[in-house]
């Protein structure tokens, strides 16, 4: 496979299934170039994980998909409009959450959510009712203890927690997430990645996340992007992204209360040795093939060797 | 359109209804309150040069013109400056027609503080200064001058907001706005200052808003002590209109340039430098 350059992902997404279709995205500030030409698509009801190194580019392409920064050249196309000139109808059909808010902090967290739902009241249609009610919504993300508090004195995970509310409430058809579980504990994490797949089951929301934690990329995303040096050197599921990099899987396993580990391109014909030499004998066997870590390590820095 | 005012309006009442329940914004009120009242107080016996009128009934009126100017100018700067840092105005910029109930809000709130501001002064005042009174003309002035007040201010605020970056920089707006104060015969005749700076202040709504509050509030005889004799209606409104004419033209030119600006990383780096410099 080619890692450089742009990746044809158009064939994967049918034309007329794409929620968001970016081609040959370019951004330049100055005399830098921060875009070299992405592409790719999202269809309807998935969920799209954008990794890469910190400025690799992925803040600058959600910018310009949420119609927060004008691009200098390319094909941007969301929810079937362009959202560089898109109206109000197209705002109320996304929602965003951004890594920092600290805004409206003497509001109260259920009158900040009822008001904030309000603006989306007139966009409510029969196949989808705007805004999400205030109690229900309060229940799906955790906050119904906290709907009397004020927004400034919520901890850090409750806070979160209220952006990616507020970022729902008005039942979006595409949702963005800017590193959503930053400080969130494990317990919390677990009740963000049921509600993730709550809104891509129930709503068929369309989902588009950046993280920098490679497990959770794995959990949530049907499809993974890789974006290093503006350019995109990965489109796939997580299983095609392993398959893509040769490595080695890592085979362990136990004798005799003694643990062993090896490393094999192929593991199969050693299992079969291990097997026939050592039978019953062998326990707690275990065959992992690269993880997502391994491979996303992998991937950007064999484009940071070619690109020096 | 009536939706967008209707939940911009809704959003201006939480916001007043919270900065009227917070000890630490009343003390904002408060504060600039006591400090005209004791004003107030020392300067009641004084004369008006020229007449046997209490100096501290004039200047009553006169302080209501400047909170009424303060309240369009400064505080709607103050919010958007701040606002725009803590990443409110992003919010609306995210929300549909969230920019629109934004600005409504913003001007029903800031009009329900300027209006309490006015009343802390007004009231307590009253009991204070003698002379002071109000007849069915002055009703009259109100009608047309206080919509003309906000109109002529606000937007200018708002531009000023809209340029500022840094919530540091207010401070350098202050100065001037106070200086003006100071040439605006608010606390003093206008007519014991040199002739230039008569005209400066002149220039600017203060000093008309000054007139026209006083226009309101004191006995007609009293004009013969400001310039020209007169309360100056019409040229009060040609100033104002003036103001808020090139308000209007500006002010929306100006904001749609800070709302297209806005975007996550914009808010981010703000944050960042505003740390840096807290740091330092």
């Amino acid at each position: 496979m080619t890692l450089t350059g742009a990746l044809e992902s158009g064939p994967q997404v049918p034309a007329d299934e794409r929620v968001i279709d970016v081609r040959d995205l370019r951004m330049r500030y100055g005399t830098k170039d921060v875009l070299h030409g992405v592409s790719f698509a999202a269809r309807s009801g998935e969920v799209l994980a954008l990794l890469g190194p910190n400025g690799a580019g992925k803040t600058t392409t959600i910018e310009i998909l949420e119609g927060f920064r004008m691009r200098s050249s390319g094909e941007v196309t969301v929810l079937g409009v362009d959202p560089a000139k898109a109206g109000e109808a197209w705002r109320a059909q996304v929602g965003v959450v951004l890594q920092s808010w600290r805004d409206h902090g003497k509001w109260q967290v259920r009158e900040l959510l009822g008001h904030l739902g309000r603006y989306y009241r007139r966009f409510s249609t029969d196949r989808k009712t705007r805004p999400w009610p205030v109690d229900d919504l309060l229940d799906v993300v955790g906050l119904t203890a906290a709907a009397a508090t004020r927004v400034q004195r919520l901890s850090g995970g409750q806070r979160r927690r209220l952006d990616v509310a507020i970022g729902i409430v008005g039942r979006p058809d595409l949702l963005f997430l800017d590193e959503p579980t930053v400080g969130f504990d494990p317990a919390a994490r677990r009740e963000f990645h049921d509600l993730v797949h709550r809104l891509t089951d129930v709503d068929d929301t369309t989902i588009l996340l950046t993280t920098h934690d490679l497990d959770e990329a794995e959990k949530l995303a049907d499809r993974i992007l890789i974006l290093n040096g503006g350019h995109i050197i990965a489109d796939g599921s997580a299983d095609d992204l392993s398959r893509r990099v040769a490595g080695e899987s890592e085979i362990r396993w136990s004798r005799d209360g003694q643990r062993f580990v090896h490393s094999a391109a192929n593991p199969t014909p050693f299992v079969r040795e291990l097997l026939l030499q050592h039978g019953d004998a062998v326990e707690d066997l275990e065959v992992r093939r690269n993880s997502l870590e391994d491979t996303y390590m992998r991937l950007v820095a064999d484009t940071e060797g070619s690109a020096r | 359109m009536i939706e967008t005012l209707r939940v911009g309006a809704a959003r201006g009442l939480i916001e007043l209804r919270q900065t009227l329940t917070n000890s630490q914004d009343l003390w904002g009120y408060f504060f600039p309150s006591v400090g005209l009242l004791i004003t107030l107080f020392f300067t009641n016996d004084a004369k008006v040069p020229g007449t046997t009128f209490s100096l501290g009934a004039a200047t009553l009126p006169s302080s209501i013109g400047m909170l009424l100017a303060f309240g369009g100018l400064l505080t709607i700067a103050q919010y958007l400056v701040v606002e725009r840092e803590d990443g409110t105005l992003l919010r609306a910029k995210a929300t549909p027609y969230g920019m629109t109930g934004y600005l409504v809000g913003k001007v029903v709130m800031i009009g329900g503080m300027t209006i309490f501001s006015v009343l802390v002064v007004l009231i307590p005042g009253l009991f204070l200064v003698d002379g002071v009174q109000v007849d069915l003309g002055g009703i009259l002035t109100l009608v047309w001058l206080l919509p003309l007040a906000v109109v002529a201010t606000m937007p200018i605020g708002a531009a000023i907001g809209s340029m500022l970056e840094n919530p540091r920089l207010l401070g350098l707006v202050m100065l001037p706005i106070f200086g003006l104060v100071a040439i605006s015969g608010i606390f003093y005749p206008i007519t014991g200052m040199p002739g230039w700076l008569q005209a400066v202040g002149q220039l600017f709504p203060i000093y008309w808003l000054g007139l026209g509050m006083r226009s309101v509030f004191l006995p007609d005889a009293l004009a013969s002590v400001e310039l020209g004799d007169s309360w100056r209606h019409l040229e009060t409104f040609g100033v104002l209109a003036v103001w808020a004419v090139l308000g209007l033209l500006v002010a929306p030119v100006l904001m749609r340039r800070m709302a297209r600006r806005e975007s996550g990383s914009a808010v981010a780096a703000r944050r960042e430098r505003a740390l840096a410099t807290v740091g330092r």
